[in-house]
C-alpha cells in the first residue's frame, strides 16, 4: 500500500564532496557524501541513523541548499517530481522544507525570540506564531525573552514553532533529541509524530535509534556518507535476522539492550574510503567482489540494501 | 528606569574608584619623572620673563614647587594645589595651565569627534563590504587597501595631503582652526569646519583599517555561526541575514572597540595637530614637551589618562548596558 503512495522527495546517487587545501598548496576532495539514496512520502517519519561523521547533518544542508561554499554536490534530488535546484532550494525553504535545528544555539543570540521566530517575512505573523504558542504551552512571557533565558524544554518548543508557523511539508529534524531527559526526548518525539500525522513528512535525523524506533516509519542506515539500508521499522523491532545489510545488524546488536556487542574496526574517513563497498573492510561477509567494486542498492522483502549478500 | 540606574550606579562607582586611583599612580610618575629630569620648573619659569620677575614673584613659584623640600612632601602639596584647582601656570603662554587645557580641549574635541565619526562609520561599512563579499575580489582589494594605511604613519599621510589637498588643489588651508586676520568671534561654523577636514581625515585614518579589518572577522565570525546557518534555512538571504543578525550581533563589538579607541585618537592629535598647526591640546602637548613648560606638560599628562579613562569606562558601561545576555541576568 506504501508503494502506491506518491513521492514527496527522492534522492538518488547524491554525492557531496568538499574542497580542502593538504598539505602545503595541494587542493584535495573530501567526499562526505557516496551516492546516497533515500525517498520519503507523504505523512511519513523517516528516521536517518548512523554514527557521527555518517554524512546525517550534511544531508539536511545539501536539501536545503545551505552547504558551505567549498561543497560540491553531485547526483539527483527531486522534490515533487522536480529537479531540486539552487533557484527552487532558495524558493522553497523556510517555506516548502523547514529546518528543525537542535539546539538553542541555532537561534540569534541578541534577538527576542518572538521576533526571531516571526522570521524575516512580511506580514509578520506574529498572531499565528501567538497561537502557536499557547498550543505549545510556552507562557505568553516566552516571546520578549533572549534565547538564553529558556529553559531546555521552551527551547525545543520554540525551535519546534519556527517550522511550524510554516506551510512546510517537509520537516528536517536534525538531531532534535541529544542532551535531553528521556521525557523530553519522547516529548519532542510526539510532536514530530503529530506533525506527520498531519500528513507532513519528516526526516529524522538522529543517533538516538532506539528512541527513532518508537516513532519513525521507516529508517535508513547512513554509514560513511552512504545509505546502506533502508527497512520498515517494524525490522529493527523484529531484530537482525529481518535486517538485510551486515552493519544495521551490528548496529542492531551493539544497542545495550540488545547485548551491546561492538564489532571491530572504525568507519573509513572520508579522505581514505576504500575502493569497492565502504562496509567491506570490517564486513564479516566481505569477498573479493566486495573489495572491488561497489555494490548497487537492491529491493529485498520491502526495503532496499547496498549489499551483494543480503536477503 | 530606576532599574536602570541602579544597576549601573554600582559599576559607575567601581568604575570611579579605578579610575582615581589611575589618576593618582599616573601624578606619581609624571612628578617623579619630572623631579628626576634635568629641569628646573622654577628657572624654566623664569627664564621667559629675564630680570623683570619681582622676588615675591619668584617666592610664590618656589613656593607652588616646594623647593628645597624632599620629593614626597613636594609632591604632596602639589598634589593638595592641584585638587584646589591651581594647577600652575604655564611658562610657554604666561597663563593658567587650566585655562589653556580647557580651551584647547574645545578645539580638540571637534577635531577628534569628527575623525571618531569618520573612522567609525567609513571602517563600520567597508569591514561590513569585506565580510559579505570574503576571499572574493572586493575583500582582496580592500583588505590590502587597510594593511597598506594601518602601516602608514599618520604625519606622514597628513604632509601628502596637506601637499596634495591645500597646496597643490588650493581645496582646503593649510593649516590653523580659523582663516588669519579674522578675530575670534568673527569666524563662521563653515570656516572651522573648513579648516577641520584635511586634519579630521588624517587622524581618522589612524583607525579606521583597523576598525574595518575588525569589523570584517566579527562579520565573518557571525555568518559561520549556526544561528546564520538556521536564519538562511529559514529562506533569509544573504542581505536580510546581514540586516538581522549581522548588524545586531556587531554593534557591540564595534562600539566597544570605538570607544575604547581614545587612547589611539590622543595620540595621533598630537602628530595631526601638528602637521597642520592646528591649536588643539595635541599641538599644546608638543609644544610644552619641547619647551620644557613643566605645568603645561603634567596638566596635559593628567587630562589625556582621564580622558582614555573615560572612553574606556564608557566602552565597558556600554556592554551592561547594550548585551542582554549581561543585561538581563543582573538583580
Amino acid at each position: 500500500m506504501e508503494q502506491k503512495q506518491e513521492t514527496l522527495l527522492e534522492i538518488h546517487d547524491l554525492s557531496v564532496s568538499f574542497r580542502m587545501y593538504d598539505a602545503g598548496l595541494e587542493q584535495k576532495d573530501l567526499q562526505v557524501i557516496s551516492d546516497l539514496h533515500l525517498r520519503i512520502r507523504p505523512g511519513e517519519i523517516v528516521a536517518v541513523a548512523g554514527s557521527s561523521g555518517s554524512g546525517k547533518s550534511l544531508l539536511a544542508s545539501a536539501i536545503l541548499g545551505i552547504l558551505p561554499a567549498n561543497a560540491t554536490v553531485r547526483g539527483h534530488v527531486h522534490y515533487r517530481g522536480k529537479e531540486l535546484t539552487p533557484e527552487m532550494q532558495r524558493e522553497l525553504r523556510g517555506k516548502e522544507i523547514a529546518l528543525v535545528p537542535q539546539s538553542v544555539a541555532y537561534l540569534d543570540p541578541l534577538m527576542r525570540v518572538g521576533k526571531q521566530v516571526d522570521g524575516h517575512r512580511r506580514p509578520k505573523p506574529t498572531e499565528k506564531r501567538r497561537s502557536l504558542f499557547r498550543r505549545l504551552e510556552l507562557p505568553e512571557r516566552t516571546e520578549t525573552l533572549y534565547p538564553f533565558q529558556l529553559s531546555g524544554g521552551m527551547a525545543r518548543r520554540v525551535l519546534v514553532s519556527t517550522a511550524l508557523l510554516t506551510e512546510a511539508s517537509l520537516v528536517i529534524a536534525d538531531e532534535p533529541t541529544p542532551g535531553m531527559s528521556l521525557d523530553q526526548a519522547l516529548e519532542a518525539l510526539r510532536m514530530f509524530r503529530e506533525m506527520a500525522d498531519a500528513g507532513k513528512s519528516v526526516l529524522l535525523i538522529t543517533h538516538d535509534i532506539d528512541l527513532a524506533f518508537e516513532f519513525a516509519d521507516r529508517v535508513a542506515v547512513f554509514y560513511a556518507g552512504t545509505t546502506v539500508e533502508i527497512a520498515p521499522v517494524e525490522d529493527f523491532r523484529t531484530g537482525p535476522q529481518a535486517l538485510r545489510h551486515p552493519y544495521s545488524q551490528a548496529l542492531w546488536r551493539a544497542l545495550p539492550q540488545n547485548g551491546f556487542t561492538p564489532i571491530d574496526g572504525f568507519q573509513p574517513y572520508a579522505g581514505s574510503l576504500p575502493r569497492g563497498c565502504l562496509f567491506a573492510p570490517r564486513c564479516p561477509y566481505a569477498t573479493d567482489r566486495c573489495r572491488a567494486e561497489i555494490p548497487p542498492v537492491r529491493e529485498v522483502r520491502g526495503g532496499e540494501v547496498r549489499c551483494f549478500h543480503g536477503a | 528606569m530606576e532599574k536602570f540606574w541602579r544597576r549601573l550606579g554600582r559599576p559607575l562607582l567601581r568604575y570611579g574608584v579605578k579610575i582615581v586611583a589611575l589618576l593618582l599612580a599616573v601624578s606619581i610618575v609624571a612628578f617623579l619623572l619630572v623631579c628626576l629630569s634635568p629641569v628646573d620648573p622654577v628657572q624654566q619659569y623664569i627664564l621667559g620673563l629675564g630680570s623683570a620677575i619681582s622676588p615675591e614673584q619668584r617666592a610664590e613659584i618656589e613656593a607652588y614647587w616646594g623647593v628645597n623640600q624632599p620629593p614626597v612632601e613636594r609632591y604632596v602639596h602639589w598634589l593638595g594645589q592641584l585638587l584646589q584647582g591651581n594647577w600652575g601656570e604655564s611658562a610657554l603662554y604666561r597663563r593658567p595651565v587650566l585655562d589653556i587645557i580647557g580651551e584647547r580641549f574645545v578645539n580638540s574635541l571637534a577635531l577628534m569627534l569628527c575623525a571618531w565619526v569618520l573612522s567609525g562609520v567609513i571602517g563600520f561599512v567597508l569591514g561590513c563590504l569585506m565580510g559579505m563579499y570574503q576571499g572574493k575580489w572586493p575583500d582582496r582589494l580592500l583588505k590590502k587597501i587597510a594593511y597598506l594605511i594601518s602601516s602608514i604613519p599618520t604625519f606622514w599621510l597628513g604632509l601628502v595631503l596637506l601637499l596634495v589637498f591645500a597646496v597643490w588643489l588650493h581645496w582646503f588651508p593649510t593649516g590653523l582652526s580659523a582663516p588669519i586676520g579674522v578675530t575670534q568671534d568673527q569666524v563662521t561654523l563653515g570656516q572651522r569646519l573648513h579648516h577641520l577636514v584635511l586634519p579630521a581625515l588624517t587622524l581618522s585614518f589612524v583607525s579606521f583599517a583597523n576598525i574595518a579589518l575588525h569589523t570584517r572577522q566579527k562579520l565573518i565570525d557571525v555568518l559561520n555561526s549556526e544561528y546564520v546557518l538556521f536564519a538562511r534555512a529559514r529562506g533569509e538571504g544573504r542581505w536580510t541575514v546581514l540586516r538581522r543578525h549581522g548588524l545586531r550581533n556587531m554593534l557591540l563589538p564595534a562600539l566597544t572597540l570605538q570607544f575604547a579607541s581614545f587612547a589611539e585618537l590622543f595620540g595621533g592629535s598630537v602628530l595631526a595637530e601638528n602637521v597642520f598647526s592646528y591649536p588643539g591640546l595635541g599641538s599644546a602637548a608638543a609644544a610644552a614637551g619641547l619647551n620644557a613648560d613643566v605645568p603645561l606638560l603634567l596638566g596635559i599628562t593628567l587630562f589625556s589618562a582621564l580622558f582614555v579613562c573615560v572612553g574606556n569606562t564608557i566602552a565597558n558601561l556600554l556592554y551592561g548596558v547594550i548585551d542582554p545576555q549581561i543585561r538581563e541576568v543582573a538583580p
